[in-house]
């Protein structure tokens, strides 16, 4: 290892390892002491908080208590229940399945898109880019709007006897997955498309040339190559996913609550931060198990 | 005046025992040569031999661990790039993208601040020399890779460096472009006058513009001279093999010259190790019906490769291969006559492992 | 051009029509002239003519845009800043790797979390100063937090791409640090500063959660108030306010668009 006041060049210019770092020290200090400020001490003070007492008015009274962790598991004064941990679980498998959904969506549109002309081709992207950025709260309403009694889409499930007569198509399962899909859709298309557009078909006809079945062809010749947009497009749907609360707020209602409801809840009308905070923990380590179980599994996809 | 006080006094870059690590690679391994003033000098090798490291070290872009650097006499050891009378013209050209071909040729004089009317008539003047005024106003992705080529020459060109360094400049231009440009970049230095140090790893770069050339591998230097020099007397076989083809000949001393697979060669002069290499080019095998006094090899062709001005003629015992003028085709599976003349038949200095 | 498969084309002409359904019936009932109820009774302007007679509706935007611009500009500042001492100088490996944690969080937390830690340190940090009551200027700080990461990125992906070579040729044309950031780092990175401003202005306009949790009632945002209206019971104002946003929307997207073809271009 060389000395740190041993002169080295750095981008053309004579200097020491040690003043570089000065200098640099000094540029990252103000963005890191912001994050630090108000990004990592909040994410602490959150953990804090989510073992202490909540007081009779809301209030935090800084007792030690792991209270909070046993009621997110469960256990009250009357006995065990499933339900906060049943709304985990559901939150859980709704953000898997609309990642799996959005996914299974967006390898066909982005085969699509890429086999457009090229003028078209940018006219499709940006079409795809605009629900991207529009407002959640608008695309979430927009659904609640569709799904209203008057419109053909809920008289029609009232015909076959899904709803009663003149009920809205919400608040249930199948809206709020309505909604989820449409929301994170182009999170996955979008970065999966930089992917299939530079896609070596080569090696897909050199697949089919030997006979590969289809789900081989795809499994072996597609899958690995549009895994790095895959990824990104998994990553940006299964987090928010697993913390919306305007769908489920919306078009699942209190029959489909999800955890990000949960802690909306105990942040507002409840005002019980401790549980908040407590559920926002579990929030957290549920994220992070999940991404962690894709990235091992998606490991193996690349190394096969 | 003595030959060697001129020597001295005529240096114009000089490099002292260079050593440079990249981690445990030895980069640069006790590297010392001379470049005389107004010379082109070529540091010629395979990718990874060092010689783009010592280039960037005489710009001042990477620090050697041990060793000097001096120009004009003057050590620049400790100087960085912005104080060093040197300028570079990089692989990739390194144009700034945003700036005009004007303003990029002018970037030099203009972060030394000097006066509009003299950057003017400066940089016009390269422009002119280089055949560059009508695009003085475009944008460098708008030229092709000739052009860009010239303008990083002028770039570099237009703040009068003691030491123009050029990093593998036509490694980006096609084949048929590449020829055209080592003749004018030959020609171009010696209307300047100047010092120029060309990285390379295309032998015919090499020969077609060096005045002198050294040869590198694995961080030092194998041979250095003229290209006549070093083709024609290459030192080892890795030096004979690069530049150009060779026939290496695998062979034991034996009185007034050498036993090869062929029989008994006789040799000008008397090789150092028990057991090596001679070699010779192809071209400078002689070939005919007769047997010559000495050196004379029975083969038959096996096979005729056509290439313009020559043919390569494979022959067997060997192989060997035996370079013709084009208007002497001889057919594959006719035996004739080699004559390997002991006056072209080189010892290579490396012993048979 | 590849022939495609017929599953493949209806697939992806069923799915745009799931993406635009919705929306088109938003803008469709923002032109019904029915006051109450989702039955059509002719074409009309007039709610988008109402929009900018209702006071709340003008704060509201009026919100979101200072919102929108006073943290972009500060995370931009802040983010580019960040991107270079990142990107620039010879940190060990630990260091850049804890350095790159701190600026991935915000892509693998639910943002939820974040509105969270921060609801839960204004409310700590109003014991010191009642800055920290919740309001814009929490809001402003919640949206600069999440911006920072997203420009840091987007810059620091673009001196990636600039490389050193273009650094070490002005270096060997004699530059100065001073006059090398003038006139050659800023000029190539302004385009990734641009798009990495664009992203957190986007961001920002489109952030609900973060808002929801630090906004007070004095600083009422568009999407705030659009969710809050939905609870209320929608007037055909909102339906014309969200086509509004809708069509802003599609504007700063073609936009963009155009502004980053142009740059790849070069």
């Amino acid at each position: 290892m060389k000395r740190a006041d041993s002169l080295i060049t750095w981008y053309g210019e004579l200097t020491t390892r040690q003043q570089l770092l000065k200098r640099g020290s000094l540029l990252l200090s103000p963005g890191m002491l912001w994050l630090m400020l108000f990004l990592v001490l909040p994410g602490l003070v959150l953990v804090v908080v989510s073992v202490v007492t909540r007081g009779a008015y809301g209030q935090l009274e800084w007792v030690f208590t792991l209270e909070n962790y046993k009621r997110l598991a469960g256990f009250t004064l009357f006995g065990w229940t499933p339900d906060y941990l049943m709304i985990l679980w559901r939150s859980v498998v709704v953000a898997f399945f609309t990642t799996l959904v959005s996914v299974l969506l967006s390898y066909p549109l982005c085969f699509f898109i890429a086999g457009r002309p090229e003028r078209s081709r940018y006219m499709w992207l940006t079409l795809v880019i605009i629900p991207f950025w529009t407002n959640m709260v608008i695309r979430a309403y927009a659904w609640f709007l569709i799904l209203s009694p008057e419109l053909p889409i809920a008289k029609l499930a009232a015909v076959f006897g899904f709803i009663p007569e003149g009920a809205p198509l919400y608040p249930n399962a199948f809206a709020v997955y309505l909604g989820m899909v449409s929301m994170f859709l182009p999170f996955v298309t979008l970065p999966l498309y930089a992917s299939v557009e530079r896609l070596d078909w080569s090696l897909v006809e050199a697949a089919q040339d030997l006979y590969a079945s289809r789900i081989r062809t795809f499994t072996q010749a597609i899958l690995p190559q549009t895994m790095p947009g895959l990824s990104v497009g998994i990553i940006l749907t299964f987090v928010p996913a697993m913390g919306m609360f305007v769908v489920p707020d919306l078009l699942g209602g209190a029959k489909y609550m999800l955890v990000g409801n949960l802690i909306q809840q105990q942040f507002g009308t409840s005002r019980d931060w401790p549980f908040g905070a407590a559920i926002s923990m579990g929030l957290m380590v549920l994220t992070m198990v999940g991404l962690q179980i894709y990235r091992r599994k998606g490991k193996e996809v690349q190394v096969v | 005046m003595n030959q060697n006080q001129n020597l001295t006094t005529d240096q114009s870059l000089s490099i002292k025992n260079i050593c440079k690590n990249f981690g445990d690679v030895k980069a640069l391994d006790d590297v010392t040569l001379n470049v005389a003033s107004g010379e082109f000098f070529t540091l010629l090798g395979p990718s990874g031999c060092g010689k783009t490291t010592l280039l960037r070290i005489i710009a001042g872009l990477e620090m050697a661990d041990s060793g000097r650097v001096f120009i004009g006499g003057k050590d620049i050891t400790g100087l960085p790039a912005i104080k060093r009378q040197v300028n570079t013209v990089f692989q990739s050209y390194a144009l700034f993208p945003h700036l005009t071909i004007y303003e990029n040729i002018a970037f030099g004089l203009r972060s030394r601040k000097f006066p509009d009317a003299e950057i003017k008539k400066r940089v016009i003047r390269r422009l002119e020399m280089l055949d560059l005024s009508s695009m003085a106003q475009r944008h460098p992705h708008q030229l092709s890779g000739g052009q860009k080529q010239r303008v990083a020459l002028a770039r570099a060109l237009v703040n009068e460096p003691e030491v123009l360094l050029l990093d593998e400049p036509m490694s980006a231009l096609d084949a048929r472009l590449r020829a055209q440009v080592q003749e004018d970049l030959r020609r171009l230095q010696r209307k300047l006058g100047r010092t120029f140090i060309l990285v390379t790893h295309d032998q015919a770069e090499a020969l077609v513009c060096s005045d002198r050339l050294a040869v590198m591998r694995q961080g030092r230097v194998v041979q250095c001279g003229t290209p006549e020099e070093v083709y024609d007397n290459p030192k080892d076989s890795f030096v004979a093999k690069f530049l150009g083809a060779a026939n290496l000949i695998p062979c034991t001393k034996a009185p007034g010259g050498v036993q090869t697979a062929f029989g008994f060669l006789a040799l000008d002069k008397e090789p150092s190790w028990q057991e090596g290499t001679v070699a010779i080019r192809p071209e400078w095998i002689g070939i005919g019906d007769k047997e010559p006094e000495r050196n004379g090899i029975r083969a038959h062709v096996t096979e005729i490769i056509y290439r313009g001005t020559n043919f390569d003629l494979w022959l067997e015992p060997g192989p060997l291969r035996v370079r013709t003028s084009s208007y002497r085709r001889i057919d594959p599976g006719r035996e004739v006559w080699l004559e390997l003349a002991p006056k072209e038949l080189v010892i290579l200095e490396d012993e048979a492992r | 051009m590849r022939r495609q498969h017929p599953l493949i084309v209806a697939i992806s002409y069923l799915t745009m029509a799931f993406l635009y359904l919705p929306l088109a019936g938003v803008a469709i009932f923002s032109v019904n002239a029915a006051r109450r109820g989702l039955v059509w009774k002719g074409f009309t302007l007039k709610w988008y003519l109402k929009l900018f007679e209702n006071d709340w509706i003008l704060e509201a935007a009026w919100n979101t845009l200072l919102l929108a611009v006073i943290s972009t500009i500060i995370a931009t500042v802040l983010g580019t800043i960040l991107a270079i001492a990142m990107d620039r100088f010879p940190w060990r490996s630990r260091t850049s790797n804890f350095l790159d944690i701190i600026l991935h969080i915000p892509v693998v937390i639910p943002d939820i979390i974040l509105a969270a830690s921060l609801v839960v340190a204004f409310g700590l940090l109003r014991m010191a100063s009642s800055i920290f009551e919740p309001g814009l200027p929490n809001m402003i700080i919640g949206h600069i937090t999440f911006q920072i990461a997203f420009v840091a990125l987007v810059v620091r992906s673009r001196l990636v791409a600039i490389g050193s070579e273009v650094e070490e040729a002005a270096r060997d044309l004699f530059a100065t640090n001073w006059y090398l950031l003038r006139k050659v780092m800023l000029p190539l990175l302004m385009p990734g500063i641009i798009a990495g401003a664009m992203l957190a202005f986007t961001l920002s306009l489109d952030d609900f959660v973060i808002s929801f949790f630090t906004a007070g009632p004095e600083s009422q945002t568009l999407p705030l108030f659009i969710f809050a209206a939905v609870r209320r019971g929608v007037t055909p104002q909102i339906h014309a306010l969200s086509t509004l946003i809708m069509l802003v929307t599609v504007i700063l997207v073609v936009l963009t668009e155009r502004f980053t073809r142009h740059h790849e271009k070069e």
